[in-house]
């Protein structure tokens, strides 16, 4: 198949936003009818790459990038995505682009629709031309038909199922007729199983027909099930450029999650632990964009409790239907007595705290002061910081005790303000993330819960929040369940990780396990394939 | 200099610009021989007559449900209050105590299917609000005729049913407040100061709520819905306690209004008394979520100041009734100049 000289090279691709490398000297070939399966963790540099491939206008605006993309032997500078499409890329991206209300055909054909021209094309131009409802329902036929599969060209699209609709993308990139690549970032991530293997089959059918296709997955054993040849991206680095051949699931695993192999950042004491803190038994979150279907395990007391996997998966999902923020359920005990779930004041006055992912939208009050951000919890849960006024009739805020516990937490995690009376909005992401674990410190919690606690914070903060929940972890006693799609920062912290894979929990492991064994978990290969 | 500017940016250019124009007219008065005193006894009056209703705003900003256009509903609980008392003839004090004590039922009730409205519209309330103060209105115009009112001062003489637009207070709790502790100082100028204590007693229980455990949760499920419920408040909750609240103040602030006023104003009289309301809030620089005390009472004597001042000092330099005209630029060009900040308000 793969034969004559690449259809598409990448050379020497490097792209940094701002200082901020994401893709360093990238180079790899595609030739024609080759599929090419692109795989790498969450920014680990793909959609980048894409971006790249595709002229989007959001390179050029940061400066754009170093090194050449060559289409058939020319290198070629796109500067918007028409220019791509005319060269012959194609794109199916993850989400939808597809019209609800209009029908396959008319989606296959949009704005490449067969016309002919009416009497007022001579006043108003194109616009005015009728259009040829037959040839175009010929074309989209034909195109699916190239697709090999079923699909009712006067269907609209708002009544399909997800599969067709993923279908219909396809298909309105083959109508295409210069389409010669062809890139799908997540293909499969929204169909079913018989859906998926439909759509490889289609996949491996248009490459048969000399279409070059770069498949991006995080499904490994789709990508080996029909990749020709698979590049694994790691943090901006092609790690391996490989044919495939004698590829194992296992090899991919540690190619995209390793850093450098044996450095282990695990600092694992081998601690036991007996008593049980928090049993979690089926439970079920309703959280958009973090589903979680079933998911059962248990925290000790004492013990810091990871949970990664990648973005989508439901890892999000299990903290905030703990804590009564989306629809849940299931069972969870806490030290033997059950939470009631979809309700967040009973959670916190049972001893749970929360830092939540959302540090912006839910983790603070951007328009009000730092005491009022640190204290509040505590004062609505456990009615702290307020004073009796006129013998206990009524009471009022203390704000005394409010700025007392600000500055105290202000020294201890080192926030950087002008003053307590400082507005949350005006500190940086770091602080702001310190302020959100003084919150939840505040209401002094047997458990606490944290999410993404570094996300979007820089290096020295990063250390400072680890760092923080190791202390109150060690010195308080807190048990600690921390998010994070960091799997390098769980291992660093972490007593146990859990991985979360499509809502459910993949599996279990010690932080000193093999690099491996986390990567196969987060793609999706079931548990017994580990053992196996 | 820096420090004026940073003023002005704090205390906002159309309360500047206001403040200003009062103070021109001030100084105009004289010569046009409208007298000093009363109209500072006027302005000082017409403060007192309408600062409830003006505080009746702040819970409801404060909970983020933004500006309470629906305050017809509190304003009509008021009404009702009112003329059950005459209907009881109740007289004097205790009149107006018991007209306050009659509304508050109707407030709580209408105050709490008011909530569950806007808790089921929440982004949209202001829009919704107006709507519902509106049509409540009107559909008080029916019920104004045919309740079953028969104390011989209220109704129609000629039918001897239906209550009648304009009913006197007199004789019952005219001036109630105004004349508790009133202190004359020559023809013109009188202190009102039981009606000003009033104000400032509602102001501090306001003041006092606001700094409480739930005044507080209020506060900040207005500032951020998600962050309080995250903290396990009950957003809902706050939201129906605050929208209790502004309409019982509505009501309280129409009884005040009334005998200061010396009229019960029935049928349509309620729905040109909810934007001087909201624009008085708005001119004191509150936003639509967040607002204080001092905006309450900066807003209301600037706004009532102008409305005091303009009609006897302007007409009489023009030559013309420039007075509404005046009253309904401000108010519809202060609310629609604090609906274009929304943008400003950080998420």
């Amino acid at each position: 198949m793969a034969n004559g000289s690449p259809l598409l090279s990448i050379q020497h691709v490097s792209k940094d936003f701002y200082g901020n490398v994401v893709l360093h000297d990238v180079s790899f070939d595609l030739r024609e009818g080759e599929i090419l399966g692109l795989v790498g963790e969450n920014g680990a540099g793909k959609t980048t790459l894409m971006r790249i491939l595709f002229g989007m206008p959001v390179i050029a605006e940061t400066g754009g990038f170093q090194g050449s993309v060559i289409i058939g032997g020319s290198e070629v500078h796109f500067s918007s995505p028409f220019d791509a499409l005319d060269a012959g890329l194609g794109m199916v991206h993850q989400e939808f682009s597809l019209i609800p209300g209009f029908t396959t055909t008319e989606n296959i054909v949009l704005n490449r629709e067969s016309m002919r021209p009416s009497i007022l094309n001579d006043v108003f131009g194109d616009r005015m031309s009728i259009l040829l409802r037959d040839k175009m329902r010929e074309r989209a036929e034909k195109a699916i038909g190239k697709l090999g599969i079923e699909l009712d060209p006067d269907m609209l699209v708002s009544e399909m199922p997800v599969g067709h609709k993923q279908f219909t993308e396809i298909a309105r990139e083959i109508d295409r007729e210069q389409t010669r690549i062809l890139i799908l970032d997540e293909p499969t991530a929204v169909l079913t199983e018989s859906e998926a293997e439909v759509l490889l089959q289609t996949l491996k059918r248009l490459a048969s027909e000399g279409i070059a296709i770069i498949f991006i997955s995080h499904r490994l054993q789709e990508v080996l099930a029909i990749a020709n040849r698979i590049v694994v991206l790691r943090d901006g680095h092609v790690v391996k450029d490989t044919p495939n051949e004698h590829v194992s699931m296992r090899d991919i695993a540690s190619w995209m999650v390793g850093r450098s192999l044996g450095e282990t950042g695990a600092r694992s004491e081998g601690r036991k632990f007996s008593d049980i803190a928090l049993k979690v038994h089926h439970l079920w979150v309703d959280m958009p964009g973090e589903t979680v279907r079933d998911v059962s395990f248990d925290v000790h007391k004492g013990e810091i409790f990871g949970i990664g996997g990648l973005a989508g998966q439901g890892k999000l999902g299990i903290p905030n239907g703990i804590m009564g923020l989306f629809p849940a359920g299931g069972e969870v005990i806490l030290e033997g007595n059950t939470v009631p779930l979809n309700a967040p004041a009973k959670a916190l006055a049972m001893g749970m705290g929360f830092v939540s992912e959302d540090r912006r939208g839910v983790g603070l009050l951007l328009d009000e002061s730092l005491e009022w951000n640190i204290a509040f919890t505590a004062m609505q849960v456990h009615r702290q910081y307020l004073k009796k006024v006129l013998g206990g009739l009524f009471s009022q805020r203390d704000e005394r005790a409010m700025e007392d516990l600000c500055k105290e937490y202000v020294s201890l995690l080192d926030i950087k303000c002008t003053s307590t009376k400082q507005k949350a909005k005006e500190l940086s992401g770091g602080n702001q993330q310190k302020i959100c674990l003084a919150k939840a410190f505040a209401i002094k919690p047997s458990l606490l819960f944290v999410s993404e606690p570094t996300r979007g914070i820089d290096v020295g903060a990063k250390k400072l929040v680890l760092d923080t929940l190791h202390h109150y972890n060690r010195d308080f006693g807190t048990t600690i369940v921390m998010v994070s799609s960091e799997l390098e920062e769980l291992r660093s912290i972490c007593d146990r990780i859990a991985i979360v894979d499509e809502g459910r929990i993949a599996g279990i492991l010690p932080p000193t396990a093999d690099i491996s064994e986390f990567g196969l978990l987060m793609s999706g290969a079931a548990m017994e394939a580990v053992n196996a | 200099m820096r420090n004026l500017k940073t003023f002005i940016e704090d205390f906002g250019w159309p309360r500047i610009i206001i403040f200003f124009f009062l103070i021109f007219l001030f100084i105009m008065a004289p010569f046009v021989r409208v007298r000093l005193d009363a109209s500072i006894s006027d302005v000082l009056n017409r403060f007192g007559q309408n600062a409830i209703m003006v505080l009746a705003m702040v819970p409801m900003i404060q909970s983020g449900c933004g500006l309470n256009f629906g305050l017809a509903l509190g304003i009509v609980s008021g009404l009702l209050g009112a003329t059950l008392s005459l209907q009881f003839q109740l007289h004097g004090i205790l009149g107006f105590l018991g007209a306050i004590a009659l509304a508050a039922p109707f407030a709580l009730v209408l105050g709490w299917f008011y909530a569950k409205l806007l808790n089921k519209v929440k982004g949209e309330e202001m829009t919704i609000a107006m709507y519902v103060g509106f049509s409540f209105i009107m559909f008080m115009c029916i019920m104004w005729l045919i309740l079953p009112y028969n104390n011989p001062t209220m109704v129609w003489g000629y039918a001897g049913k239906g209550l009648r637009t304009t009913i006197t207070v007199e004789g019952y709790w005219l001036k109630i407040l105004n004349n508790f502790l009133a202190i004359r100082i020559g023809q013109f100028f009188v202190f009102p100061t039981g009606l000003l204590l009033f104000v400032g007693l509602f102001a501090f229980l306001m003041w006092l709520f606001l700094r409480s455990k739930t005044g507080t949760a209020m506060t900040a499920v207005g500032s951020n819905p998600d962050f309080a419920r995250a903290s396990g408040v009950d957003v809902d909750k706050m939201r129906t306690i605050s929208i209790i609240i502004s309409t019982f103040l509505g009501a309280v602030g129409i009884i005040v209004y009334e005998q200061s006023f010396g009229f019960i104003q029935l049928y349509t009289a309620p729905s040109p008394m909810v934007f001087p309301a909201v624009a008085a809030i708005l001119i004191g620089g509150a936003s639509i979520n967040k607002a204080s005390m001092v905006n309450v009472l900066v807003g209301t004597i600037l706004f009532q100041g102008l409305l005091t001042m303009t009609p006897s000092v302007i007409n009489s330099l023009l030559q013309t009734d420039m007075s509404e005209v005046i009253r309904i630029i401000v108010s519809n060009g202060m609310i629609l100049y604090a609906l274009t900040r929304k943008i400003k308000v950080s998420k």
